[in-house]
């Protein structure tokens, strides 16, 4: 399991348990604001997209080449930008802190 | 190399993807020049300021439609930061079809579809089941009753295309004198329903004129017509020729929206969408001057070798899937919500319904771009539902 805490762009501060799944369908699955999760997690509409906090990225890895190809499009993408459909939940990712940028 | 499905929608853009990146057409004698690759045409729909949507109205649209149109299409047809504030008013409302009771309606009209289907010793798939599907849907989107779907079906499948000319004024006028009308009543009368709430609604403290309010409604009728109708006609025909499917849909239901969206790259409904140059440019290393027309060909861009495995294949549980067959970026479809709720409703609703589809006879529906052929669908489709045996 993974304690994995959202902040959205109104400031408020989510903490979720994960199991498994991706961390787009658990934040969908509790109406965390700003991620809609469209395309259900095949990567084709970018309404998931986080800032994982600096020193987490580590836990997530970066984003993979069809993520970014997709990111570089989108509004104030950064270094830290993911879409969450593509991060797994698994015991690695406990204690992540994930900003909405949406 | 197997024998060609009857089901498949060949691409006829591989050779002119590869070899140059761009096709063209002439349409109407305002050519268009058709971006085909997925890079090119996800960064081309990005760039609104070279390649901008607000344009005379109808003309980013291909066939042009600026003989048939004078209404400018809201939002499709403005560009950000305008867009964005008109984008902002409906977009609330384009997403009701994620809450739970939109769904559940959804399905039992789906459902009480398929249930007529079943007891048919055939059907045809565009008139009786997939217009009939999408304008009861369609009572949902804008919520209004039931009964109005009756009228819209009776108008046929084509509102802007009749079999004889690619674009025709009478059927155009049919549905804006139509929805000039339901304008008025709700001015009248308002209730619960999109038109009042469009025009209740403001743009930067203004009110919504009604030529905004129809030019919203237009663009709800019309986007969502033939793209609804193809998709799922297509989809049935695809799961005739595909029976593993259904069971598979049985036994894992959690892939449904993944076969949803790799229907919709594969089927891409829309085949392409234009852009008018502001400015002096290049595309695909070529001149292109401004004011001349590109389109972002979504269809080409969805088989893009170099983005996706097996690109010709439906590949039903494929787990990447970057497709543009909503479109790309700022324009991207505002039905898009209501039709994949349409499109996972109608798989799942199939699977637990029907054991096998039956098709008898067809034609395809082949679009002419000059140098491309390509299919979109069908002009008829005679099938047999055959009902689940447990």
């Amino acid at each position: 399991m993974a304690k994995i805490t959202f902040i959205t762009s109104d400031d408020e501060t989510i903490v979720l348990d994960g199991i498994s799944g991706s961390v787009m369908e658990l934040a969908v699955e509790h109406n965390v604001k700003g991620i809609d999760g469209n395309c259900g997690g095949v990567c084709s509409c970018a309404t998931c997209h986080v800032h994982v906090a600096p020193d987490d990225l580590s836990k997530t890895g970066p984003a993979s080449e069809i993520e970014t190809d997709m990111l570089e499009l989108d509004d104030n993408t950064d270094e830290f930008s993911r879409l969450c459909c593509q991060i797994e939940i698994s015991d690695a990712l406990d204690g992540v802190v994930l900003k909405v940028a949406k | 190399m197997s024998a060609m499905k009857k089901s498949e929608l060949p691409d006829p853009f591989e050779k002119a993807r590869m070899e140059r990146g761009f096709g063209e057409l002439n349409d109407q004698n305002d050519p268009v020049k058709m971006l085909l690759r997925h890079k090119d045409v996800r960064k081309t729909a990005h760039n609104y300021k070279t390649f901008q949507s607000a344009a005379t109205p109808g003309r980013i649209v291909v066939p042009s439609e600026v003989n048939i149109r004078e209404t400018r299409q809201i939002p499709f047809e403005l560009d950000p930061p305008i867009h964005g504030f008109y984008r902002a008013v409906v977009e609330p409302w384009f997403k009701r079809p994620l809450q739970e009771d939109y769904t559940e309606k959804l399905t039992e009209q789906i459902n009480s579809l398929i249930e007529e289907t079943l007891i048919k010793d055939k059907a045809e798939i565009i008139e009786e089941f997939a217009l009939v599907l999408q304008s009861r849907a369609l009572t949902l989107l804008l919520n209004i009753p039931f009964e109005e779907a009756e009228r819209w079906i009776s108008w046929g499948v084509h509102v802007f295309r009749s079999e004889d000319t690619a674009l025709d004024g009478d059927k155009a006028n049919i549905l804006y004198n139509y929805i000039d009308e339901q304008i008025e009543k709700a001015i009248q009368k308002p209730g619960e329903d999109l038109y009042s709430m469009l025009l209740a609604s403001e743009v930067e403290g203004k009110k919504l004129t009604k030529e905004e309010v129809k030019g919203v409604m237009v663009l709800t009728f019309a986007g969502g017509r033939d793209t609804v109708i193809n998709a799922v006609t297509n989809a049935i025909a695809y799961l005739s020729d595909h029976q593993e499917s259904l069971d598979r849909f049985r036994k894992e239901p959690g892939i449904i929206s993944k076969a949803v969206e790799e229907m919709i790259r594969y089927f891409s409904p829309l085949t392409q969408m234009g852009r008018v140059v502001t400015e002096d440019t290049y595309v695909c290393e070529h001149a292109t001057k401004a004011d001349t027309r590109v389109s972002l060909c979504w269809a080409s861009a969805n088989r893009d070798a170099t983005v996706f495995e097996n690109p010709n294949e439906i590949v039903i549980d494929r787990k990447i899937n970057p497709h543009v067959g909503f479109g790309f970026s700022h324009h991207n479809c505002l039905g898009a919500s209501h039709a994949r709720q349409i499109m996972r409703v109608l798989l799942s609703a199939l699977a637990e319904k029907v054991g096998n589809i039956e098709v008898f006879d067809y034609k395809e529906n082949i679009e002419d771009l000059d140098d491309f052929k390509r299919k979109v669908g069908y002009d008829y489709l005679w099938a047999k539902f055959n009902r689940l045996k447990n």
